[in-house]
């Protein structure tokens, strides 16, 4: 089976600072994908690049056989490219149901739809409860299944997770996670960048190690793990996940 | 955050029905409304027509700059490009004003199109939007001024016609048609406003306005929306500017284009209620009167105001003084705050 | 509501190309534009240099006295991030201190800067604390709208109780200067002098006292400043006095020259504002140049568009920078 994303020799620099250079890797329909790397490896450049938020400098990405090199962040999540942030970015003030229908509807469907569909999902991500919550009150733990639930209302065919985890306690990345591999079980492919090692290692097929902007590694989680340039990467800079279990 | 448990919250969907909340109290508004002009005189209903005014204006200014977020500081272009409009189509060529107001409407939209493209192809944000929409407005007045072609700083005089003629839009001073008119035409912004508001575009604007990042990475094309929410902003200015020429039967470049003008678009909504459907209303009904309650006291103060006999000033004063109160105590505008309150409960 | 971004939201500058340093290229886009400039108005005035160096003289005297109104505006603006839309009618108080002063005591209008300034300031103290400071952390939406409201209520107070009536000042009579062949009256350079002093004077405050340190510690850095033990909002009340009292100064400075309104500051506003977006927000020195190019842009503007306002020459050099560098002629990069 062909390749649902494929990134070939990507290089993205701004004002000369070199943030990305020939990073090429493919990914396989339903695969889970991890990418990790030290603090400043690229892997946010990275996700920016596939995404759309802006054009890599040189290099392509292909999504479903397509060339979307270029194509922008809108035109990608309509088209099923999905991606989440790590910073949360809800629709202060509108209602928990209002963010997820506006994606929704960003898809196509009409009001009436977009707002079944959204109370449908919030059910599912377990958010119910607070549908009519405006969107700005909700905990952290809130607001980030809110960013699942905004992406899961596109239908996303390939889901980008930038650390989904990050600002969670441990008890309550495995809700999370379960959601995720749930997403995965329904035929979808997840690429997510984490520093919770646990979790990359747990989730992966494969796992994708950048660091300053390079491929170091890439493979399954247990190759990678071993490869000692990675290991000598990581001694440099701290693993931030001290629970690590 | 327990979702062990089996979900049994009750279901937060409505029906969509036309007729919501705001719809049915715009309806009792007109209701209320209808017989006003036949229990005021003259003067009053004076003060009822600018409220009128003072409410298309401000709803403008708040579609694209209270829901949209995009502060504009040249609103005074779009209710100067509708006056300027139904005007020149009126006085050269004897054309009915209906017919400028849909012109109007068209290059007031076309003006805001153009120039929101030029800001965001630039990536002009926040307060570096509002001073070029500040300039633009400026420049446009200051061309005006200058042409002969729109008869420069003269300006166009209304002509003046016997009776009643809807066609014309124009009735005799102090006749109830003008209210009704304008009435009419306010209800008719406020339903589109509030249409708008409900619809996918509406949603996207706010949207757009709380996280612009965030609305692009879900798939919401932004600059189609911003630019469509300036269009309609831009468009329901020139009503306003419209309306407003055929009541005073008199507009120039600085009373269609002048910085007060934009200033009065943005002192409405805020001291209404940035943000709502009803903010510019409240601030209209706020504001509007208070030209003329100042101007009587100016003419004829109490004893303990003598001083301030025959001068001017005072109007605007007031309301300086309303919007650092409204910025300071109630930064959600008057009727923002009661909503807030309202549903907070 | 999260209205209005922070003001410097500039879009990334061009990537320094052929080798030419960033800060250089700007400024040689701006001679070479100002050259273009020049010889269209040579064209214009059929070959007359005198009009010409008229134009450079006027323009750079009144430049002088936009750029120290400038400077109080980025001054606010580099350290409290507020726009001053009221700067202008602190401009108009300044004149009409002077002219109450001057008209009602026989005092000569520059030595009404005495007064002025200290109730400019007195003024501004008073503004910053009980109004301003209040909405400090607010959205830039909501400062704007509060200065664009005291600033109403300055101008319309001043209506009310001088009524629009042009006044004026008068000064002993007004010598005129011959510089190059251009006339340049008595007034017209001691506004421009004073100016100059005044901003000399706030440049050497800043850099060299205890305050203008901490003023500058605060603009650079409100946290770091207020954790070694700036009393921030204090500063926030001194820096929007000093900044209010550049207009003031201004005001009284200009008084013999412009006939006296309630909105006879309006023009300053504006300028200033182009001037500080020219000159980059917070930027000093990009002030007090810019204030000069702004001057000789509405010279120029009158030459080469003689039928409408001088203003219009302002506002197209207002739009080209928004459009073209809105983070200034004098910063580096975005």
């Amino acid at each position: 089976m062909s390749p649902i994303v494929t990134v070939e020799h990507i290089g993205k620099s701004f004002k000369g600072l070199r943030a990305l250079h020939d990073v090429s890797f493919t990914v396989e329909p339903g695969e889970v994908l991890g990418i990790i790397g030290p603090n400043g490896a690229g892997k946010t450049t990275l996700f920016n690049c596939m995404a759309g938020m802006f054009p890599p400098t040189t290099g392509t990405v292909h999504y479903e056989g397509q060339d979307v090199t270029g194509w922008s962040d809108a035109r990608l999540a309509r088209a099923g490219l999905v991606r989440t942030f790590q910073l949360m970015r809800p629709f202060g003030s509108m209602t928990v149901l209002e963010n997820v229908a506006v994606a929704a509807a960003a898809r196509g469907e009409s009001e009436k739809e977009a707002e079944e569909e959204g109370w449908e999902i919030l059910q599912r991500v377990g958010l119910a409860q607070y549908a009519t919550r405006t969107s700005k009150d909700l905990p952290t733990a809130g607001l980030k299944r809110l960013e699942l639930a905004r992406a899961l209302a596109l239908h996303p065919r390939v889901l980008m997770l930038d650390e989904v985890l990050a600002g969670l306690v441990p008890t309550e990345r495995q809700p999370v996670i379960d959601l995720l591999l749930s997403i995965r079980d329904e035929g979808a492919t997840l690429l997510f960048v984490e520093h919770v090692m646990a979790a990359v290692m747990a989730l992966s097929d494969r796992v994708l190690v950048l660091n300053q902007g390079e491929t170091l590694a890439f493979g399954k989680p247990e190759e990678v793990v071993a490869n000692p340039a990675v290991i000598e990467a990581y001694l440099g800079d701290e693993v931030t996940d001290a629970d690590a279990h | 955050m327990s979702d062990t448990l089996v979900q049994t919250v009750p279901s937060p969907l409505r029906k969509r029905r036309f007729l919501d909340n705001n719809v049915i109290a715009l309806i009792v508004l007109v209701a209320l409304a209808v017989p006003l002009p036949l229990l005021m005189d003259q003067g009053q209903e004076a003060v009822a027509v600018r409220v009128l005014i003072f409410a298309m204006l401000g709803m403008s200014w708040n579609i694209m700059s209270g829901f949209g977020g995009m502060f504009s500081f040249g609103h005074a272009a779009y209710f100067g490009i509708g006056g300027y409009s139904s005007s020149i189509f009126l006085v050269n060529f004897g054309i009915s004003p209906w017919i400028g107001m849909i012109v109007g409407m068209g290059v007031a939209a076309l003006y805001g199109v153009i120039v929101g493209w030029l800001c965001f192809r630039y990536k002009l944000k926040g307060t570096y939007f509002a001073l070029a929409t500040f300039a633009f407005a400026e420049m446009l007045r200051i061309i005006v001024q200058s042409a002969d072609i729109v008869n420069s700083s003269v300006g166009y005089n209304v002509p003046l016609i016997q009776g009643s003629d809807w066609w014309l839009m124009q009735f005799p001073a102090g006749s109830p048609n003008y209210f009704w008119l304008g009435l009419g035409l306010m209800a008719a912004c406020l339903l589109v406003t509030i249409v708008f508001m409900r619809s996918k575009a509406g949603r996207f604007t706010v949207a757009i306005r709380e996280d612009e990042t965030a609305a692009s990475s879900l798939g919401v094309p932004v600059l189609r929306f911003k630019l469509t929410a300036i269009a309609l902003s831009g468009s329901i200015g020139a009503v306003a500017g419209v309306f407003y020429t055929q009541f005073y039967l008199f507009i120039d470049p600085e009373l269609a284009f002048g910085a007060y003008r934009s200033i009065e678009a943005i002192l409405i909504p805020v001291v209404g209620g940035i943000g709502t459907i009803w903010g510019p209303i409240v601030g209209a009904v706020l504001l509007a009167p208070l030209n003329d309650i100042t101007a009587a006291i100016l003419r004829n103060p109490p004893p303990f105001l003598d001083f301030l006999e025959g001068r001017t000033g005072l109007d605007v004063m007031l309301y300086a003084i309303l919007i650092i109160l409204v910025i300071l105590f109630l930064p959600k505008g008057v009727f923002g705050t009661i909503k807030e309150k309202v549903t907070k409960r | 509501m999260s209205a209005t971004q922070a003001p410097p939201s500039a879009p990334e500058a061009d990537v320094a190309s052929r080798g030419i340093p960033v800060n250089l290229r700007p400024i040689l886009v701006t001679i070479a534009i100002a050259a273009v400039v020049f010889f269209l108005a040579y064209l214009r005035t059929g070959g007359s240099g005198l009009i010409l160096t008229q134009a450079l003289v006027t323009g750079l005297l009144a430049g002088g006295v936009y750029g120290l109104v400038a400077l109080g505006l980025t001054l606010i603006f580099g350290v409290l991030h507020i726009i001053n839309f009221a700067t202008g009618a602190f401009v108009t108080m300044g004149m009409y201190v002077t002219y109450v002063l001057s008209s009602n005591f026989g005092w000569n209008p520059y030595l009404t800067l005495i007064v002025s300034v200290p109730s400019l300031l007195l003024l501004g103290i008073a503004i910053q604390k009980f109004i301003i400071n209040r909405a400090m952390g607010e959205s830039h939406a909501n400062t704007l709208l509060l200065t664009l409201g005291i600033g109403l209520l300055i101008e319309n107070t001043l209506l009310l109780i001088f009524s629009g009536n042009p006044q004026s000042v008068r000064t002993e009579q007004d010598r005129i200067f011959n510089i190059f062949g251009a006339v340049a009256t008595q007034s017209r350079v001691i506004a421009f002098i004073g100016a100059m002093i005044l901003a000399l004077a706030l440049f050497i405050m800043l850099q060299r006292t205890s305050i203008g340190t901490a003023i500058r510690a605060v603009a650079a850095n409100p946290t770091g400043a207020r954790l070694v033990g700036i009393n921030t909002k204090r500063i926030y009340i001194i820096t929007f006095a000093l900044g209010i009292a550049c207009a003031g100064a201004a005001g009284t400075m200009v008084s013999p020259i412009v006939s006296i309104t309630p909105v006879a500051g309006e023009v300053f506003n504006i300028t200033a504002f182009v001037i500080v977006v020219l000159g980059g927000l917070g930027k000093v020195l990009g002030a007090v140049i810019g204030g000069l190019i702004v001057g000789l842009a509405e010279q120029f503007g009158g030459i080469l568009f003689p039928d409408q306002s001088n203003l219009l020459g302002v506002f197209v050099v207002f739009v080209l920078i928004l459009f073209l560098r809105p983070q200034g002629l004098f910063s580096s990069g975005s």
